[in-house]
């Protein structure tokens, strides 16, 4: 006997992720989502940003990594409240795995909630967590073709950062054709090239954070 | 690797549907999967085989539906069935579009049989 089932496959993880979102929205909190391979430069990034903001926003991080909690530790030496979790060889994080985590935090004092998912560029993409914006950062040494190669992650970003522009010189890598390719992948991505090395393109990112933030606030 | 994700949930769905039929066994699943959904389906096959063991859908095959990527293009007022992974219109070439289909990933159907 056949039996119609008709569901989405992961809608268990949708409805927990949703739960997350609203309670964002009751906080105001900003929530991004950060995804990337290995090495792109998460955690570089966000120690910049937290830095950069710390006089001005309230930020609270949520570390995803597979076994360790290297990461986190860097970040909490900048004083703000972090939050580890590790997915125990799961190569993303899942709606379930942020709502553990959610009671670590005073989200009533918290204006942008950052959480760095593992590195990878593909399994990420399919589970949201209840953030606002997934942004997605790359690096010049990862190659010009990824948009061809990943393209879904470059579809469910809201926006791009191409880190290491410090090492363009170095490489062969067309940032006309990336640009374009990302562009035809998903039509609605914003794009800034940075370098968390020589502070190049980061003023464009605090902008484009401190808008969602505010905006999130009002 | 995330496929032992997906098939976890699946498996967990499939486990609630086939509950009223008690002592009955899923021998298939139909799936229908986008074609921009980042499953590989013999990874999700594998994944599947092994966390089924022992329960009420092992041995179950997974019948896996590809569904093609379809654009609306708001110049063109039409839907088109595209290759990807490029979200353009094959007609005006433009980026004014917008997914209709291509990231499913759903159970659409599953086939019993009686224990006895
Ligand atoms: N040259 C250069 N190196 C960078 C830049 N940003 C980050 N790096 C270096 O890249 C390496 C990896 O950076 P991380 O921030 O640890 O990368 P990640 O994405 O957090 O990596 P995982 O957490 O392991 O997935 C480090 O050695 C950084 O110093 C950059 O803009 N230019
Ligand atoms: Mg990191
Ligand atoms: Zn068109």
């Amino acid at each position: 006997m056949e039996i119609k089932v008709i569901k989405n496959i992961l809608e268990a993880n949708e409805v927990i992720a949703s739960q997350n979102k609203r309670l964002f929205e009751d906080k105001g909190v900003y929530v991004v989502n950060l995804m990337g391979s290995p090495g792109a430069g998460k955690t570089t990034l966000l120690e910049k940003t937290v830095k950069h903001l710390i006089d001005k926003k309230r930020i609270a991080v949520i570390e995803g990594d597979i076994a360790t909690s290297r990461d986190a530790e860097k970040i909490a030496a900048h004083g703000v409240p972090t939050l580890q979790i590790n997915t125990g060889g799961a190569c993303h994080l899942d709606g379930n795995m942020v709502r553990g985590g959610l009671k670590e935090f005073n989200f009533e004092n918290i204006d942008l909630l950052f959480v760095e998912n593992v590195g990878n560029l593909v399994c990420p993409a399919e589970f949201r967590i209840g953030e606002d914006d997934k942004v997605m950062i790359i690096s010049a040494t990862e190659g010009d073709d990824k948009p061809l190669k990943y393209p879904l992650m470059f579809q469910v970003s809201s926006l791009l950062l191409l880190n290491k522009v410090d090492l363009l010189p170095y490489i062969d890598f067309d940032l006309e054709r990336f640009r374009n390719d990302a562009i035809r992948v998903n039509p609605r991505l914003e794009i800034l090239t940075i370098s968390c090395r020589t502070g190049e393109g980061l003023d464009n990112w605090y902008r484009w954070l401190e808008e969602k933030i505010n905006r999130k606030r009002d | 690797m995330h496929e032992l994700a997906i098939a976890q949930s699946l498996l967990k769905i499939v486990e609630q549907e086939a509950l009223p039929f008690r002592g009955a066994r899923v021998t298939r699943i139909k799936l229908r999967i986008g074609k921009l959904s980042a499953v590989v389906p013999d990874a999700l096959r594998f994944a599947f085989e092994v966390i089924s063991q022992g329960g009420i859908a092992e041995g179950a095959s997974l019948e896996i539906e590809e569904v093609p990527l379809r654009l609306r293009c708001h110049q063109c007022k039409e839907v088109f069935v595209v290759e990807g992974p490029f979200l353009i219109c094959p007609h005006c070439e433009g980026l004014d579009v917008e997914m209709v289909s291509g990231r499913e990933l759903e159970i659409k159907s599953m086939e019993i049989e009686d224990g006895n």
